[in-house]
């Protein structure tokens, strides 16, 4: 099926009534969890992903990822109004967009910030339908050592980018393989590292995991803080959320800023959103003609990084719907929930699944749309959502996710295992320890072992298969470049400070 | 902050890292390391549980080295100890979850958080604790039919 054919096939797939229910409900959760800060993409949803067991696959995953870009939408809200991001990936929005709408402009920063991502979030989507299918063709000639090399490649990118410290990330890793371990050995029916208990022979669920790490440690680490903040007010009426023409026209180029660098920082795994969203504004202001003027309110200073935030997820997708490799938390519970529909994403998946993956791709030019039409009009009502009292808040997410973890397991001690994620989660977070490594180590931890085993197995032990072969030697070597970035000074004081700002 | 508790933050945990490391590679010394087909069960644990060993030993070191005489930031034990409180409250309430059930122990667990964490008054905390629950009974097993977990009284 050609990139056309495809694509037609996924809007018959997408436009289906049902599916088209899903992608609304998912772009206007999303929005509502984008909003409410202390509340992210990954925890949202790793605590709905249990609802989905019993839907159709392809409107699981259109809803799921509904609610991963439209958080992207809904954070730029709360960071405009509020100062305070509603999403990681939103920070840079708060520099110019807060300064906008003390100036008044509220308006008109609510609703650049909307043109914006629909802009960058359309380009992101074509780029993925453009690129994906090419990615997948090279794929197809992968063995078990390429998929080795090409997952140690993936999780030493995570761990250079989601922390100050290499060791505390590759020690978070470990922690991941270690926990992805427990269970009975597939190849053997060895039971390993279950301490005697019969209920974790068949392993620790994902989402028990993801819960507790995300959901759990999310609500820990906001309740020490509290919500304190006043909400600007949302001026009323669609024409006051339009942008000027002159505003418009100052934001030409970082609309294209934001989606040519937001997609390609989304590909890569680990960089995130958050990234995207400080390079494009840095280039921004670097070639503007008014760089002094950044962080008093300029329009550009919000188009920018909410295009690259909202870009980056048609990025983030390549390598999870091609390659079966998830970029960060948020993918990674996807790339879990599809594996639990029985699909298996990677090179075959256009061609085993196409109703999941071109419905899929078909499903974020509309839910692009959709944002667009419920974060102009709607903002106003949207933003009553930070006025929801966070005792209020906190009980309802602790009970979702509990509630989440029950129907996934049936099982209390899996609840009480969820507990202790939870406490494991709040820790890192206070010791600097990054999460998403863990995560993913986790998630890919299993198939990292097989493709090992195998690849040893095919060359009875000789651990050379794993560099005579050019791809997964070339990246194997580059896996250990990155690692190897720390001895190098300057390099690694750059990378400190564009993770630490 | 304090800088110091920050390294005896590091230290406790790599020292935790380092044992669990330990226990790791001590466990999988027991099983299969490499038989005729290939590595067995033992294999890619013993690597990573060597790698942890020597990953937290590293940073360990490395911060007793750098932490001599500075006294650096202090973390916010108050804040921290709000956390903790909210924790230790959500670990009653699912060791509760067989005996009481999900409705009666998160409806505690709320009336806790409104009234111990929040500082709301007894009357907030009860309204919220009883309008959080019936939500939940409404949107779960009603609406969505997702079964909560049921305690001996029966709900």
């Amino acid at each position: 099926m050609d990139v056309v054919n495809g694509l037609l096939h996924g809007f018959s797939v997408a436009l289906q009534p049902a599916n088209l229910l899903w992608c609304f409900v998912g772009c206007f959760l999303g929005t509502v969890v984008g909003i409410l800060p202390g509340l992210g993409p990954a925890a949202t949803v790793a605590m709905l992903l249990p609802l989905t067991f019993n839907m159709d696959p392809a409107g699981g995953i259109i809803m799921l990822a509904g609610i991963y870009y439209g958080a992207k939408y809904g954070g730029s809200t709360t960071s405009i109004l509020l100062n305070m991001p509603g999403e990681s990936s939103s920070v840079v929005t708060c520099i110019d967009g807060y300064q906008m709408a003390r100036r008044g402009r509220a308006g008109a920063a609510l609703g650049i910030a909307a043109i914006a991502s629909f802009v960058a979030g359309t380009v992101g989507v074509l780029a993925l339908t453009l690129i994906a299918p090419p990615i997948a063709a090279f794929a197809l000639s992968f063995s078990s050592p390429e998929y080795f090399a090409l997952m140690s490649l993936g999780l030493a990118l995570v761990v250079l980018l989601s922390g100050a410290s290499l060791v505390k990330g590759l020690l978070s890793l470990l922690v991941g393989l270690w926990l992805t371990t427990m269970g009975t050995d597939l190849f053997t029916a060895q039971s390993r590292f279950t301490f005697g208990q019969s209920q974790l022979l068949g392993g620790i669920e994902f989402m028990i995991v993801a819960i507790g790490v995300f959901a759990i440690a999310e609500v820990l680490a906001t309740v020490e803080g509290g919500v304190k903040s006043q909400v600007l007010p949302v001026p009323r009426g669609l024409r006051n959320l339009l942008p000027s023409w002159e505003e418009l026209k100052a934001c030409r180029f970082a609309f294209l800023n934001g989606s040519v660098v937001g997609f390609l920082v989304g590909v890569l795994p680990g960089a995130g959103s958050s990234i995207a969203s400080f390079i494009s504004y840095g280039i921004e202001k670097a070639v503007s003609k008014h760089p002094e003027k950044f962080g008093t309110g300029v329009p550009e200073g919000v188009a920018a990084p909410e295009g690259a935030n909202n870009a980056d997820t048609g990025g983030a997708l390549v390598p999870l719907l091609t390659l079966g490799i998830p970029g960060g938390g948020t993918t990674a519970i996807m790339l879990s929930a599809l594996i639990l529909w029985g699909i298996r994403p990677g090179p075959l998946m256009m061609q085993e699944t196409p109703d999941v993956f071109w419905g899929l791709v078909a499903s974020m030019y509309i839910g692009n749309l959709v944002l667009l039409l419920l974060n102009l009009p709607l903002v106003p009502l949207f933003a009553q959502i930070l006025r929801i009292p966070a005792y209020v808040l906190f009980p309802i997410i602790l009970g979702i996710s509990v509630v989440g973890a029950y129907s996934t397991s049936g099982s209390l001690f899996h609840i009480a295992l969820l507990a202790g994620f939870g406490l494991l989660g709040y820790a890192m977070v206070k010791l600097e320890y990054p999460t998403a490594p863990l995560i993913l180590g986790f998630v890919l931890g299993d198939a990292m072992e097989r493709a090992l085993r195998q690849s040893l197995m095919m060359s009875q032990g000789d651990l050379s298969t794993l560099v005579t072969r050019p791809l997964s030697a070339s990246m194997l070597v580059m896996a250990a470049l990155i690692l190897l970035t720390p001895l190098l000074g300057r390099l690694n004081r750059w990378r400190v400070r564009a993770i630490a700002e | 902050m304090n800088k110091t508790a920050f390294r005896d933050g590091d230290v406790i945990s790599g020292g935790l890292l380092a044992a669990l490391g330990s226990y790791i590679v001590l466990e999988a010394r027991a099983w299969t390391y490499s038989g005729p087909e290939g590595p067995g069960p033992g294999f890619f644990p013993i690597w990573y549980g060597i790698l942890m060993i020597g990953l937290s030993l590293f940073m360990v070191i490395s911060k007793l080295m750098t932490a001599r005489g500075d006294k650096g930031d202090a973390y916010d034990w108050r804040a921290i100890g709000r956390s903790l409180s909210t924790w230790l409250a959500f670990a009653l309430a699912v060791a509760l979850l067989k005996p009481l059930g999900f409705l009666l122990s998160f409806a505690l667990l709320t009336f806790f958080i409104v009234a111990i964490v929040f500082g709301r008054s007894l009357l907030t905390a009860a309204v919220t604790a009883v309008a959080v629950m019936a939500g939940f009974q409404i949107t779960f097993p009603v609406a969505l039919g997702v079964p909560l977990p049921v305690g001996l009284l029966g709900f």
